[in-house]
């Protein structure tokens, strides 16, 4: 048996916690941002059709998702404040308004759909769409700008690391959520669908020369910041998965689209990582090490994290095995 | 301007009494729905079809907004009480982020497979997906109320200061989550949660019902209506007396560990014995109509009812008086009516329970127009109840955020301003508002529309089948 006592008296196998964990609040934020960043990007989608029907077939396809793929931002902000408590009051106080206008945005992308179909006259969807397509769309901008905030260790909530990064991530989702649409709602949608696919990854490439030229003058360290090898491999792993992206989506290989979504879309967390370590708190200088809770609570955080994590991964394997392949607009309760 | 202390105290309280409603309908109808699911998926009678088609609706609207209004509550610790974030995050973080990974995932990936799934998967697959729901909509109760137990009654932490700031680091991660607290709070939440829906659910059904038999204004789908009366008669008639029952023994239990707060619920100010439980008091000083002092009061009380609460049976017991405590009082009027309005509701339900039984009993269950409007006139006083349960255990620890350790003046984020805080407060007093119109919008249409009539149940053959398979009586699920 494992006592209180042991727990308590050093990390847990020896291994390097604080780091991992670090990791794993990044890896959150990443898985986030691909699950939810499809249902997203959907929303973004939504705003180019005005067919019903086709309009329809889009709430259903990310109807049984979105909600599980919410969770991902909970249990980020959860693993945040149990793991680094400081950080986790610092950052959302600090960023007060900015915080209230994610929840703000997330309230209106959650409850539209819902309302959405309550009702058929024109007027009501109208207006739900059009919340619907302003939640989506604000969410992951205002997602970005917190993490571009946090980055930098802006004190303020609005800058232009934070539009530029909100930008790159808005348009990221976009990305995904053509090709998850494309894997999802098979050929109810039109083709250009597929085209704003293509022009969304090519946006977003020049969105990330952007980010990368703000951040060089932005940063204390200026481009040295960047100019390390992880975060060269990372730029060229992005640009060699935009281009399979492409391709993938022109020929019609959905899945292959979307997996090269999720790269890029983890691709981009891991260069926010990268350039922040050590630090974890950059406004503040706190360096990871200062900010972790201390031994027993990480223990036993990493333990409930190992046993439950897994876990978790099945039921998500089982809910989209259950809804493998299109959905129809008809599916619902 | 607003002082930002007030202004965040008033914002959780606005923005946790709305979150609450949810997590209430959702929770009370996790078993009724995995009982229709269960009897549905066995196949027969066909309005368990009905009862699970018709209460999923209403699940499924209240499950999401619970997620939008919850993600707000789990922000909100950073963001107004950075402070006590900062304080208590090495106990309060971990519980949050277990009850993400635990419940909420569990229940917010097989809804999917509930709500839409039912063409897709396996009878059986179905009905692990409605256990998992519930299990989940039950796990994310346990872990929150360990959460906020640990805040009324903190075990297995020490104190340390670091940077000038009172930091709590756990030393006793069992005695600090399985504090004493805790399964008092999670029986009697659990319980208030199934009691709040079965009155909800008699409440609507009840209308249905009178319309039918005492209006004679014939009613579509009257069998279903029916059936959802007696089911949820069932469920009042356990859990009315439970709650009374347990409820009792809770309060003994936070005379134990929090007797300034149950000073303030029973309003006694100087240390008395036999203390009377006063139904109705007003003081006998106009200037502190708002404040009702047991000394000054003119009420009708039962005599030694507040020391037989307090001692578990003893009406000569002393109370502690508000008086004899070093920190201020909490606001003693919200909580003491609070706490009566509460206790009132709780012996009000138990009647309703037992005059629906007796007629029941007599055969009468349909015939009786007086029961059938008091039914519905309750129908939303379980979740009232809920409310004022809460207001007095959050309202009644104040002035504390966590009992004992950290004031909530304290608490509050240090960088926040005035102007920032009322800012949200005003958003968030416009966009609750609006929710909670919505959100009565649609569960009264769900309601008005009724459940699926029979042409349009899987579970019933249509008439063409039924015309070619005569044999075949109610056929299974496919
Ligand atoms: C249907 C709802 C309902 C009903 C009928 C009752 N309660 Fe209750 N009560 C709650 C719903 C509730 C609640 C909202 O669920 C609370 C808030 C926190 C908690 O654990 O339960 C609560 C809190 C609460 C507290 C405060 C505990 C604390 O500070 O932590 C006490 C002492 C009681 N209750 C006692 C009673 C008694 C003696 C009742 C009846 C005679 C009663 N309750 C009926
Ligand atoms: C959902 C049911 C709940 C309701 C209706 C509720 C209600 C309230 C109210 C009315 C206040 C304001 C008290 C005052 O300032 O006078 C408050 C404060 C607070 N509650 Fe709750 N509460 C609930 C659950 C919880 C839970 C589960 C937690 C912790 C996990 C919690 C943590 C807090 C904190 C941190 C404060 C702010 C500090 C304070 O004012 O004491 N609450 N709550
Ligand atoms: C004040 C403290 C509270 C916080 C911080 C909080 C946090 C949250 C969060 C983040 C969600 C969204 C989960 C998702 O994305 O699916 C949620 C939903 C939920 N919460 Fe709360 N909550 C609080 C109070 C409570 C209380 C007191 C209960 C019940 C005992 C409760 C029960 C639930 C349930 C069952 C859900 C699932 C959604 C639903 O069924 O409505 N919560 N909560």
């Amino acid at each position: 048996m494992i006592s209180v006592e042991s727990l308590a008296a050093g990390p847990l196998l020896d291994l390097p916690l604080a780091e991992l964990w670090f990791a794993l609040i990044f890896a959150l934020l990443g898985t986030f941002l691909f699950l939810d960043g499809f249902d997203f990007g959907a929303g973004a989608i939504f705003a180019t059709l005005d067919d019903e029907s086709a309009r329809e077939t889009v709430l259903s396809a990310i109807g049984p998702f979105w909600d599980g793929n919410e969770v991902w931002l909970v249990v980020f902000g959860g693993a945040l404040f149990a793991a680094f408590p400081r950080v986790y009051a610092g950052l959302f106080s600090r960023h007060y308004l900015l915080m209230f206008g994610i929840l703000g945005a997330l309230i209106l992308r959650g409850l539209a759909p819902e309302m959405y179909e309550q009702r058929h006259d024109e007027r009501w969807q109208r207006w739900w769409g059009r919340s619907f397509v302003a939640g989506s769309v604000l969410a992951p901008f205002l997602l970005g700008a917190f993490a571009g905030n946090w980055l930098v260790g802006s004190p303020r909530s609005f800058t232009l690391v934070g539009i530029v990064v909100g930008s790159t991530v808005t348009v990221l989702t976009v990305v995904s959520g053509a090709a998850f649409l494309g894997l999802k709602a098979g050929r109810a949608l039109p083709g250009a669908v597929h085209r704003i696919g293509v022009g969304a990854v090519v946006v977003y490439l020049l969105l990330v020369v952007a980010t990368l030229g703000t951040l060089a003058v932005t940063l204390p360290a200026g481009a040295d910041a960047l100019l390390s090898m992880p975060v060269l491999a990372l730029v060229a792993a992005s640009i060699a998965l935009a281009i399979a992206y492409a391709v993938a989506l022109r020929r019609g290989a959905n899945l292959a689209a979307l997996v090269s979504a999720a790269g890029l879309t983890y691709g981009l967390v891991a260069v926010v990582a990268v350039v922040m370590y050590p630090r974890i708190d950059p406004a503040t200088g706190l360096v990871v090490e200062e900010a972790i809770v201390s031994t027993l609570p990480l223990n036993l955080m990493s333990i409930g994290a190992a046993l439950l994590l897994p876990l978790v991964a099945t039921y998500f394997v089982v809910l989209y095995s259950a809804f493998s392949g299109p959905i129809t607009a008809e599916e619902s309760y | 301007m607003i002082d930002p202390v007030i202004a965040s105290r008033l914002q959780f309280a606005l923005t946790t009494i709305v979150h609450i409603i949810f997590p209430v309908m959702s929770m009370g109808l996790a078993p009724f729905l995995v009982y229709f699911t269960w009897r549905d998926v066995r196949g027969g009678d066909p309005v368990y079809e009905q009862l699970r088609r018709f209460w999923t609706k209403i699940f499924a609207i209240s499950f999401v907004v619970g997620t939008v209004t919850g993600i707000v509550l789990e922000f909100e610790f950073g963001t107004n009480f950075a402070a006590f974030a900062t304080a208590a995050g090495e106990l309060f973080g971990g519980p949050l982020a277990v009850e993400g990974m635990m419940a909420f995932m569990l229940e917010a990936t097989f809804l999917g497979i509930f709500i839409f799934g039912r063409e897709r998967v396996s009878d059986r697959l179905y009905l692990v997906s409605s256990v998992a729901v519930g299990l989940g909509t039950w796990l994310s109760a346990v872990w929150i109320l360990i959460a906020n137990s640990w805040m009324q009654t903190p075990r297995g932490y020490e104190l340390a200061t670091e940077n000038g700031q009172t930091i709590v680091h756990l030393t006793d991660p069992i005695a600090a989550y399985l504090n004493p607290r805790f399964p008092y709070m999670f029986v009697h939440m659990q319980n208030a949660a199934v009691e709040s829906v079965a009155l909800f659910m008699a409440g609507v059904a009840a209308y249905y019902v009178y319309r039918h038999h005492v209006w004679e204004y014939p009613v579509e789908n009257v069998a279903f209506w029916e059936k959802t009366l007696k089911i949820a008669l069932v469920a009042l008639l356990i859990t009315a007396p439970l709650q009374v029952l347990q409820g009792d023994l809770y309060a003994r239990h936070v005379y134990e560990t929090q007797p300034q707060k149950f000073a303030a619920m029973e309003a006694v100010w100087d240390t008395e014995a036999y203390v009377p439980e006063y139904i109705f008091a007003i003081p006998t000083d106009l200037s502190q109509l708002t404040d009702p002092r047991a000394k000054e009061l003119f009420g009708i009380g039962i005599p030694g009812g507040a020391s037989w609460l307090a001692s578990g049976g003893d009406p000569t017991a002393e109370i502690r008086g508000l008086n004899s405590f070093e920190s201020e009082s909490p606001p003693v009027a919200i909580v003491f009516w609070s706490f009566r309005a509460m206790v009132g509701m709780g012996f009000w339900f138990i009647l309703l329970a037992f005059w629906g039984g007796y007629r029941w009993f007599t055969g009468e269950l349909f015939e009786d127009g007086l029961l059938h409007k008091a039914l519905m006139a309750s129908s939303l006083l379980g979740i009232l109840a809920v409310e004022l349960g809460w207001v007095v255990t959050e309202v009644g620890r104040q002035p504390w955020v966590i009992q004992g350790i950290l004031k909530t003046s304290a608490g509050v984020s240090p960088g926040l301003t005035g102007t920032e805080a009322l800012t949200t407060l005003l958003g968030f007093v416009g966009v609750y508002t609006a929710i909670l119109a919505l959100y009565t919008y649609v569960v009264a249409r769900i309601i008005r529309g009724g459940p699926p009539g029979e042409e349009d149940l899987d579970s019933v053959p249509d008439q063409r089948e039924r015309d070619e398979r005569p044999a075949a009586g109610v056929a299974g699920d496919d």
